[in-house]
């Protein structure tokens, strides 16, 4: 009994600065409609300028005040976020916005590399309430009952400048209809700037409570951001009592599962919210997101048409001249382009998904990595022949695809983005924690591909034929009738609806097409290296193929391909530099701004302009 | 007051608005009439800037307002009212009524809450209600009442009759005269020909955002054949 009630209490004490920084995370969804994945970045940085701040002011008073200077500090870097970067790209499609803030994670990754240091920091302890008291035998830290005192006036002053002030009232007209309120006469800009100076302050005060419970790394951010979103999603985004109800229940959660249930402490958060999203698609206390607001936005799509002749042409020299390569190149250029080829058919799988399906996925990792650990399994624990096993990838990415597919596609927009984070989640945290079947974080070894296939020229030969027909498949998808029911699902599913097409089942259809090809690029890449490990299924690998089919462009059909091979290309280069992530993300910031149209449409815009490319629409 | 002058402006690629030019007095009731898609609403979105025009001026008491965002056309005294109302329905009558809440001005009519319910007695009756379960005449007045918390200077009408029941439509017409005789100037989209020939001074009819016919309605009335080829009637 006593150690139930301490574990309920941790797990409240806990739910503090969860709630901070998925309530702030909440409130500029609610008004901005941006996903700010930088959200933990400003947790993070709320956190170490505590530190700071907490050694420079002494005492009671010093602590109380260095948090709350923490929250205004990052409050403002908030501002100055929210004013360079985001604002050029309010009219832009959404995913612009997202790809915005990854830069910014990298950004402040960097900084806060350069100035703290890469050493974890101590949270300082509370003046006053450094001791612990006994609740039923078991000792229960003084601080963490402070915290369970503290939520509730946050919650309520919050509730108060929401509901009953003439701030609220914009801020909950502008999470309506934003247009409309402009048109009335309110600055939107800085209404939105406002906003985000809020949200950013109480993630920064987040960062800064949780101090003498957790101190300050630089993992933190990221860590956070997966369990505030599961926060935010289960609670309805744009709702603040649902991000405390939410809080509270997932922090209660993690603290029992880490008690009863440890070998699924990491599942646990996910099932819940898969759970919740299938009863109440919108969250708890969440609304219905309306339809059309975050269509495309802007000049309409070209259309794309099959690669004429100059197209092909160059497409087969290519290919002529990646054919060529092991008889100049060397070793390492040749494991490096299969390297290369795999992430382009994995980044093309998602690209086929997001650009034609409009399919926003968060979690594409998941069938990736899954048709790699698929037919690693079976190499393992069932001694399968590389052959069977490799052809078992695609399929058991497929699979898995076809049953969350089944449940994302019932969601759309961020709630949809939002699952398939949930799912691939889910699927790391299997390979992780289930020890016994997946190795764990020893991952799994020893896959090697059947004679006939080792050796580096001749796997290098393998992945660049099934790699370039997986694509070249993907491309040909496009053209399908499958392709045409997809972007006009994409563009317009009522009209598409109203036309014969059923929507969801297309939908589905091409969700499980790019699973079960990201699973191919999966087994590629599992043989390729002899092993595989969960970090293959992380968030990272996600958003790294949503980066690079970003940077090579959204609205073509070659950008994932395009995006994938520059950025490996790179990598290998900009890494070896000390702050490769500053510049990473500055660049990806830069894109986003400067050339929206990625690497391919910057390329095929300026053709037109010299009169080398003639577009459809050419004026 | 307002002097549109040579507007053109676009859909993405569609030219809904061709060399369209037209000016209001102060005090002034005009009526802009034409079929469906004939370029009302865009004539209306591009005074309030919430469409940019590509060329054109408009100029509102001697100011050229074109490129302006929506909310510094709105602080400068132009009122809009949506044809699709556009009312936040999570917010509550009142709310709803701060949202549009400005300072007054001198050389403009004054409206209070209070004002505002005395003229539309059902908002008063349901003030702490939320938008949701309201009948579209409801919604009409609360988004005239919410535009004229602004105290605007001209109020744009979009289309204030449309799907509202009859009754209710004649009331709409003594409410808008009785703005005019408050002083306010108004532009009025409508379809409904009858409707607009009670309470507008003057008419502008367009057709495929080309402006066909501008003067008094006895005028019009004169002229049955622009009427028939313009106006569905």
């Amino acid at each position: 009994m006593g150690l139930f009630a301490a574990q309920l209490i941790t797990g409240l004490a806990n739910a503090a600065a969860l709630f901070l920084v998925a309530s702030g995370l909440s409130l500029i969804f609610g008004v901005t409609r941006i996903v700010n994945f930088a959200h933990g970045s400003l947790y993070m940085l709320g956190a170490y300028f505590g530190v700071t701040l907490m050694q420079m002011l002494p005492g009671g008073f010093g602590f109380w005040g260095s948090v709350l200077l923490s929250g205004l500090i990052v409050g403002l870097i908030g501002v100055v976020i929210e004013i360079c970067v985001l604002r050029p790209v309010y009219r832009a499609p959404e995913l612009f916005q997202l790809v915005a803030t990854f830069g910014v994670i990298l950004v402040i990754q960097d900084l806060t590399l350069m100035i703290w240091g890469a050493d974890d920091q101590i949270g300082p302890r509370a003046p006053g309430l450094k001791s612990v008291v006994r609740i039923l035998g078991e000792p229960i830290p003084q601080y963490d009952l402070a915290l369970i005192a503290i939520t509730p006036f946050i919650l309520l002053a919050l509730w108060w400048l929401i509901t009953k002030t003439r701030i609220g009232i914009l801020v909950r007209a502008a999470t309506q209809d934003r247009t409309m309120v402009g048109a009335l006469g309110v600055n939107q800009s800085w209404l939105f700037t406002g906003v985000f100076f809020l949200g950013s302050a109480l993630a920064g005060l987040g960062g800064a409570i949780q101090l003498p419970k957790g101190g300050a790394d630089l993992l933190m951010d990221l860590n956070i951001i997966s369990a505030v979103f599961v926060v935010v999603v289960i609670g309805g985004m744009g709702s603040i009592p649902g991000a405390f109800v939410a809080s509270v229940l997932i922090s209660v959660l993690n603290v029992f599962g880490v008690a009863y249930l440890p070998q699924s402490t990491l599942v646990l958060m996910y099932v819940v919210m898969a759970v919740v999203l299938l009863i109440r698609p919108y969250g708890l206390l969440g609304r219905e997101e309306k339809g059309g607001e975050h269509g495309q936005v802007g000049e309409p799509d070209r259309p794309i048409r099959p690669a004429g002749l100059v197209g092909r042409s160059l497409v087969a020299a290519l290919m002529v001249a990646l054919a060529l390569i092991p008889v100049f190149g060397s070793n390492f250029t040749q494991v490096l382009l299969t390297d290369i080829i795999i992430f382009c058919l994995f980044a093309a799988s998602l690209q086929f998904m997001l650009s034609t399906g409009g399919l926003v996925s968060f979690g594409h990792a998941a069938y990736f990595g899954g048709g790699a650990y698929a037919a690693a399994l079976l190499v393992t624990h069932a001694g399968t022949p590389m052959e069977l096993a490799f052809l078992f990838a695609p399929f058991a990415a497929g699979l898995l695809a076809i049953i969350f597919g089944w449940f994302c596609i019932r969601l759309s927009g961020v709630y949809f983005a939002m699952l398939t984070l949930a799912f691939s989640q889910l699927v790391w945290s299997a390979a992780f924690q289930w020890y016994d079947v997946t190795g764990g974080d020893d991952g799994l070894v020893n896959i090697w591909p059947s004679e006939w296939l080792s050796g580096t020229t001749t796997y290098y030969y393998f992945t660049l034929i099934v790699g370039v027909g997986g694509i070249i498949l993907l491309r040909h998808l496009t053209h399908t009738p499958l392709g045409y029911a997809l972007r006009a699902g994409r563009d317009s599913d009522r009209q598409a609806e109203a036309t014969g097409i059923n929507v969801k089942l297309v939908q589905w259809t091409g969700f499980a097409v790019a699973g079960a090809l990201a699973g191919l690029a999966g087994g590629l890449f599992v043989f390729s290296k002899g092993s595989i490990f969960p970090n293959e299924l992380e968030i990272a690998k996600s958003f790294d193929a949503l980066i690079v089919v970003f940077l090579g462009g959204v609205k073509t059909l070659s950008g994932g391909v395009v995006g994938a091979a520059f950025m490996d290309g790179v990598r290998d280069w900009l890494t070896r530099l000390e702050y490769w992530r500053l510049i990473l993300g500055l660049l990806i910031i830069a894109v986003v701004i400067i050339a929206p149209n990625g690497i391919v449409g910057s390329l095929r815009k300026g053709a037109e302009r010299l009169g080398f490319y003639r577009g459809e629409f050419s004026e | 007051m307002l002097e549109v002058s040579g507007l053109n402006s676009f859909y993405g690629k569609a030219h809904i608005l061709n060399d369209l030019s037209f000016t209001v007095g102060r005090g002034e009731v005009v009526a802009l009439l034409g079929r469906n898609g004939a370029g009302k609403t865009t004539t209306m979105k591009s005074i309030m800037q919430l469409v940019h025009p590509k060329s054109g001026a408009v100029t509102f008491e001697g100011k050229d307002i074109a490129g302006y965002s929506a909310h510094r056309v709105a602080r400068m005294g132009i009122g809009y009212v949506p044809e699709e109302r556009r009312i936040f329905t999570d917010l509550t009558i009142l709310e709803n009524l701060e949202v549009g809440r400005q300072k007054p001005r001198e050389d403009a009519p004054v409206w209070t809450v209070d004002a505002l319910f005395e003229i539309f007695p059902n908002l008063s009756e349901r003030r702490n209600n939320r938008g949701k379960a309201m009948s579209g005449g409801e919604q009409q007045m609360l988004t005239i009442a919410r535009t004229l918390m602004g105290n605007p200077k001209l109020l744009l009408l979009d289309e204030p009759s449309e799907g509202i029941a009859p009754v209710i439509v004649e009331q709409m017409a003594k409410t808008i005269l009785r703005f005019k005789r408050e002083g306010l100037t108004v532009v009025i989209s409508e379809q409904n020909l009858h409707f607009a020939g009670i309470v507008a001074d003057r008419a502008i009819i367009i057709e495929s955002g080309v402006k066909k016919f501008d003067g008094s309605f006895s005028e019009l009335e004169k002229s049955p054949e622009i009427r028939d080829a313009y106006l569905s009637v």
